[in-house]
Formats: C-alpha cells, sequence, structure tokens
C-alpha cells in the first residue's frame, strides 16, 4: 500500500535546524494497521504531515527520501515527488488518503455545519449532485453511529459532544472513501469509555472497507488493541519494529523495555514504577550516535554515543537498531 | 479506628446558569456535585475517576474552597483540631489555606513566566507570612532539592524548562509550606510516558517522608489504580462506587464501574478488548435522569431505577456503592492478572 523509505525532514527554526525524521522507513498493508508510538518530539506526526505532504514551508525533505503509494488504479506513484498544491496532490490528499486528527474541535470550521463540510470534501472528490452529496453525508454518519444523522447534518460543531465530533470527523475521512486512513492520536482527548467505541468502530469500519489505517498515538495500551505491526519512534528514528506481539510482549530495544517498563499496569498494582532517566534532549542538540545513549542504562561507552547503530533483523518481522543485539547477534 | 483527615458529608456544588432575559423566568442550575460524603483517612490516596463532566475537578477545588460550595459540610481534622470548613470565613480561610494545596494539571500555563522558579516555589511561604528573609531560601532550596530539581535552575524562570521539570516546581510549590491534604488534580496527564513515572515516584516519595494525603484525579484508570489506596468512581455529580483501589477494580460491584474497566484498553495484544457497551454519551448535569442516574446508560436496567434514587450503602467492609442491584449482579473487572505475558 505505502512504503516509507529513509524519510528524513528537518525544518528551519530562527535557533538552527531541527532534524525532526532522521531516515525513518516502514511501509503499510492493505488493510492491515501499523502503530506508531513514541512520546513527544518522536516525529510521529511529522511522519503523517510528510505523507499527506502537509508540512509548513520551513521544512525540508531529504534527498533520498521516499515515499510509495500505490493507488486504488494500482499504479505505483512517487509522493515526494508531486507538487504540493498540485493538483494530483489534492486527489491523492482525501480520496486516497485520509487523515483525522487529535482534536476534532480545532479541526472543523466552526461556522459550518457538520452537514456542509462532509459534502464539501465529498463534492471535491466524487462526481454527484449536491443532493446525492447530502444522501451520502447522512449515509455515513449514520455508519459511523451517530443518531438522528439529518438532525446533526445541520447542527454547528460546538453543538456536538467531543466524541460525536470525533466520529463527524472520521466520517468526514471516509466519505473519499480512502484506501489509506492516518489517525494521528484520535482517541487522546476522550474519555476511556468514548475511546473504546471509536476503536471498536474504527476496527469495523476498516473490516468493511479493507483500509489500511496508520495510528499514531503515545498510549501503548490503545496501540496493543489495535495494531497489527507496530513502529517505536525516539527522536526522529524508529528503534523497534515488530509485530505487536513481538514488541510488546518480547521488545528488545531497551527504549521500548524502558517504557513498557514505566507505565503503570493493572497486573502489577502498587509496585513502584521503573522511570526511564533524564529528560528528552531538545530537538536543537539532538545527541549523536544513538538518540537514546543519553537515557539508556546499558550505553556501551565509546560506541553507542559515536555511531549510528545499523539495522539488525530478529525475525522476518521483527527489526532494531541497537549496538546490544548488533554483537550479540 | 481510622484516622480520619477530611470528612465530607452530602456535599453539594450547584452552579447558577444567567437566563438571557433581563427579568427572565426561574434560574436554572448545574449541578456539578450533588450530595457526596466521604471520607479521606490521613496519609493515603483517594482516587477520584469519572468521566468529563461528572463533577471530579469541582469537588477537588471545592474542598479546598477555591469554590464554594453551595450545601454540606467538610470537616478537615487538624492533628485532633477538628475544623468546619465550610465555615471558615475570611481571614481564619487565608489562615487555614497552607495545610491544602493544589498541583495543576497544566505545568504550561500555572507558573507565572514573569516570576523566578525561586518566586515561585516561594510564594506560598511569603504569602502566608511563614518565613523570612534567609529562611526562605533555605527552604525554597530544601524543598527544590526534595523534588529533585537543580538548585542552579532557581534563578532561572519557567520557560526554559520542559514539562516534567515545570511539573516539579508545581510540586516544590504545593509542598513548601507543608501542607497536610493535596489535591492532585490530573497532574501527570500532560507529562510523556517516562516522565509520568517518574513523577508519579516523585509523588508517592514524598506521601511516604511528610504523610501527606493526596485526593489524585485522573481520567487515566491505570494512573490512579496505581497511585490510590481507595478509589471512588463519580457520574454526574454524585458517587456511584467507592471501594479499596484491588475490589474496586477487580471485583466492581457497579455496573458503571465495570463498563469503566472493560474500556481500559490493556497492554496486551492477545486480550481482546471487549467493551460492555455503554449506549450514548454522559447526560447534561442541568437535568440530571431521574431515579438512579445512571439508568439511561445501563444495561442492567430494570423499572426500578427509572424512579427510585439507590441508596449509597456500604455493600461490605469498606465497599460502598449506589445500585439496587448491587447485591444480585455478577460484574466482571479487570481480568487479565494471570493472562498477561511479563515483560522480562
Amino acid at each position: 500500500m505505502l512504503e516509507v523509505k529513509d524519510l528524513e525532514v528537518a525544518f528551519k527554526t530562527d535557533e538552527g535546524i531541527i532534524h525532526a525524521l532522521d531516515g525513518v522507513s516502514f511501509s503499510v498493508k492493505r488493510g492491515q494497521t501499523l502503530g506508531i508510538v513514541g512520546e513527544s518530539g518522536s516525529g510521529k506526526t511529522v511522519s503523517a504531515k510528510a505523507i499527506m505532504q502537509l508540512l509548513p514551508r520551513t521544512a525540508a525533505i531529504g534527498k533520498d527520501s521516499s515515499i510509495q503509494l500505490r493507488r486504488k488504479n494500482g499504479d505505483i506513484i512517487e509522493i515526494t515527488q508531486l507538487k504540493t498544491t498540485g493538483r494530483e496532490m489534492q486527489r491523492v490528499r482525501g480520496g486516497e488518503i485520509a487523515m483525522i486528527f487529535q482534536e476534532p474541535m480545532s479541526s472543523f470550521s466552526p461556522v459550518h455545519t457538520i452537514g456542509n463540510q462532509i459534502m464539501e470534501a465529498i463534492l471535491a472528490h466524487r462526481q454527484v449532485s449536491k443532493q446525492e452529496a447530502r444522501e451520502i453525508a447522512i449515509d455515513i454518519l449514520d455508519k459511523v453511529g451517530i443518531a438522528n444523522p439529518s438532525v446533526r447534518m445541520d447542527q454547528i460543531p460546538f453543538e456536538l459532544s467531543g466524541g460525536m465530533r470525533q466520529r463527524a470527523m472520521i466520517a468526514v475521512a471516509l466519505s473519499m472513501n480512502p484506501s489509506l486512513l492516518i489517525a494521528d492520536e484520535p482517541t487522546t482527548s476522550l474519555d476511556v469509555t468514548i475511546q473504546a467505541q471509536i476503536l471498536e468502530l474504527m476496527n469495523q469500519l476498516q473490516e468493511e472497507f479493507k483500509m489500511a489505517i496508520i495510528f499514531i498515538t503515545h498510549n501503548l495500551g490503545v496501540i496493543a488493541q489495535v495494531a497489527d505491526e507496530v513502529a517505536v519512534m525516539y527522536l526522529g528514528q524508529i528503534m523497534e519494529r515488530g509485530t505487536a506481539k513481538e514488541v510488546i510482549h518480547r521488545p528488545q530495544h531497551p527504549y521500548t523495555q524502558s517504557l513498557l517498563r514505566a507505565i503503570p499496569r493493572l497486573d502489577r498494582l502498587g509496585g513502584r514504577l521503573v522511570a526511564i532517566s533524564g529528560d528528552i534532549p531538545s530537538p536543537l542538540e539532538l545527541p549523536g550516535g544513538c538518540p537514546f545513549h543519553t537515557r539508556c542504562e546499558q550505553a556501551i561507552a565509546g560506541v553507542c554515543d559515536t555511531q549510528r547503530p545499523a539495522i539488525t533483523r530478529i525475525s522476518s518481522t521483527h527489526t532494531l537498531h541497537c549496538f546490544l543485539h548488533e554483537q550479540s547477534g | 479506628m481510622a484516622d480520619i483527615l477530611l470528612e465530607i458529608k452530602n456535599l453539594k456544588v450547584h452552579f447558577p446558569i444567567r437566563s438571557k432575559r433581563l427579568f427572565g423566568g426561574t434560574t436554572r442550575y448545574v449541578k456539578a456535585v450533588d450530595g457526596v460524603s466521604f471520607h479521606i483517612e490521613r496519609g493515603e490516596t483517594l482516587g477520584l475517576v469519572g468521566e468529563s463532566g461528572s463533577g471530579k475537578t469541582t469537588i477537588g477545588r471545592s474542598l479546598l474552597r477555591a469554590i464554594e460550595p453551595t450545601e454540606g459540610q467538610v470537616t478537615f481534622n487538624l492533628d485532633g483540631q477538628v475544623v468546619d470548613l465550610t465555615q471558615l470565613q475570611g481571614k481564619d480561610l487565608r489562615a487555614f489555606r497552607r495545610y491544602m494545596y493544589l498541583i495543576f494539571q497544566d505545568p504550561y500555563s500555572s507558573l507565572n513566566p514573569r516570576m523566578t522558579v525561586r518566586d515561585i516555589i516561594a510564594e506560598p511561604l511569603v504569602a502566608n507570612k511563614l518565613a523570612t528573609g534567609k529562611e526562605v531560601d533555605e527552604q525554597v532550596r530544601e524543598t527544590a532539592a526534595l523534588c529533585k530539581l537543580n538548585l542552579e535552575y532557581l534563578r532561572r524562570f519557567p520557560h526554559a524548562f520542559s514539562g516534567g521539570q515545570r511539573q516539579r516546581i508545581g510540586i516544590a510549590r504545593a509542598l513548601i509550606a507543608r501542607p497536610q491534604f493535596v489535591v492532585c488534580d490530573e497532574s501527570v496527564s500532560a507529562l510523556d510516558v517516562s516522565i509520568q513515572a517518574e513523577i508519579l515516584n516523585l509523588l508517592m516519595d514524598l506521601q511516604a517522608e511528610f504523610g501527606l494525603t493526596y485526593l489524585f484525579i485522573a481520567h487515566d484508570l491505570s494512573v490512579v489504580a496505581h497511585i490510590s489506596r481507595r478509589v471512588a468512581v463519580m457520574y454526574l455529580g454524585q458517587f456511584l462506587e467507592l471501594a479499596p483501589t484491588k475490589q474496586l477494580f477487580y471485583a466492581p460491584r457497579h455496573p458503571y464501574t465495570e463498563a469503566l474497566m472493560s474500556a481500559i484498553p490493556e497492554v496486551n495484544p492477545e486480550l481482546e478488548m471487549t467493551p460492555v457497551s455503554l449506549k450514548g454519551e454522559i447526560p447534561s448535569p442541568v437535568n440530571p435522569p431521574a431515579g438512579c442516574r445512571f439508568h439511561t446508560r445501563c444495561v442492567y436496567v430494570q423499572d426500578m431505577c427509572k424512579t427510585e434514587i439507590p441508596q449509597w450503602r456500604e455493600i461490605e467492609d469498606g465497599h460502598f456503592v449506589a445500585c439496587h442491584f448491587a447485591d444480585t449482579l455478577t460484574l466482571k473487572g479487570v481480568t487479565s492478572l494471570d493472562t498477561i505475558g511479563s515483560v522480562n
């Protein structure tokens, strides 16, 4: 479906150049969910925006970066070659790849009705009349579990609750029948009960439409529930990649292991959490070598702080970047 | 008899909704907290969970008298001297504020950007005239060290710090006057996972050291379970259940608690989530449903639930619940105890 190779993104700021992504590679298969997990500043959102070509002007994509998308008609296109504002890219954006955001309130226009905003998307991407677009919109709102869709159509976003708005957001994304859905922290601002509903809804819709999903979140619990494959990111690089079971049950990278130890879990109540020492380094002063070496307990002096670890393959699906494994394997 | 620090009886906080008309009709009220009774023991952490809009924050703030309670009684046992917080006024109230403090959610907006870290931490001391001159500096340094803040940072301004560091500053400020009761309102929610663990550990260490009592409010159930000795579940301004943490999570007695537990995404790809579906969303607190407030979304609802308000009763030792059928329902808690593969 989508193949990202050696993606590099840098931002120019007044204080210097920020390397937001450095050699990120991943791929998503049809009907599968790739979970990208990481803390703030790890480059999760930048990856998504790079795929959508929604990066601000101050961003530059590296020369060797490649993002290949298999279109619905079977053609393979190179997204980095497309003009960001060109017609071709506009067709891809929405028509092939749709995105839903964390904060549904700020992604909707506050002064237009929900219905108009969904219809706008439909009219832009499909050859239908306004009346047909309205019917399609009502149909989709119904599908995402909004009761009374024809009434909700004429309401303004603030009249809807958070969970309802996120459903409407998903409706906008689905209205264009995308083959890849990028969901950037779609449930982070929601209550657990509503989160569970939204996750279930996305699961159902994925089965129905055979969509591929890239699911970005910092919540390891959510990742465990939704993802087939997981990529763990830290400071603009992928540390470990594998199936959800591999990464969560048999994490090999010290960062993934520490992350899993740092979260409170219901089966280990009361014990002490093992925190990761230190802070996440500033993106302006990225550490050399392995980006995690400043906080890694097993860092090898003279190795981890000077060289970048190459990729180590543990199984056909499980890979990581870490010197500890390079030596033993 | 346990050592009770705070005893809350029938606490109500109602906010009037102003009518738009000049002499406009009847005033309606948002019943943010509507008749809640509980106690908090000295040195314990009471967790408070519930969906947004259930009144968690309002309870926390009204205990601190940052919001005026409409009705009810809150007594504070200050080393044997029992004080009715709701009756305190003016100077007495101000003098009492040093015994209770709040740690905020957002470490970015709760620190004054124009004050140095030292001045921020010192403020409770200065405002309450608890120390002067060199003593202030001494205590600031001592508290900052306890909160594992680098002393060189004291002269800097908050903008220079990361979220985790800022939260430490907020904790140092809350603790410098050595309060007895601290409300943590979503105090770790804005932090990254790796930082969150550190702050949780710090809060637990400080509690052990000073015998602090926490009311820990958060929407993340695993975090609450981790830090709390007992947990209360709130819904539309009322408590539905309150029990020791393990009992509440592993053997809930209220259908709403069951639904909450089933919605927690567990860090285990083999355990498929089967959330008990809650119909719709939380109703408006202006017009809460009659009878049991949860009946509109409850999967076990009976006719009786729609008209009769369930009693808040102690069903087992220390296990409180408000449900007509708590005795007969068999509910599921978190079940993953043995099934989760261990990490390393």
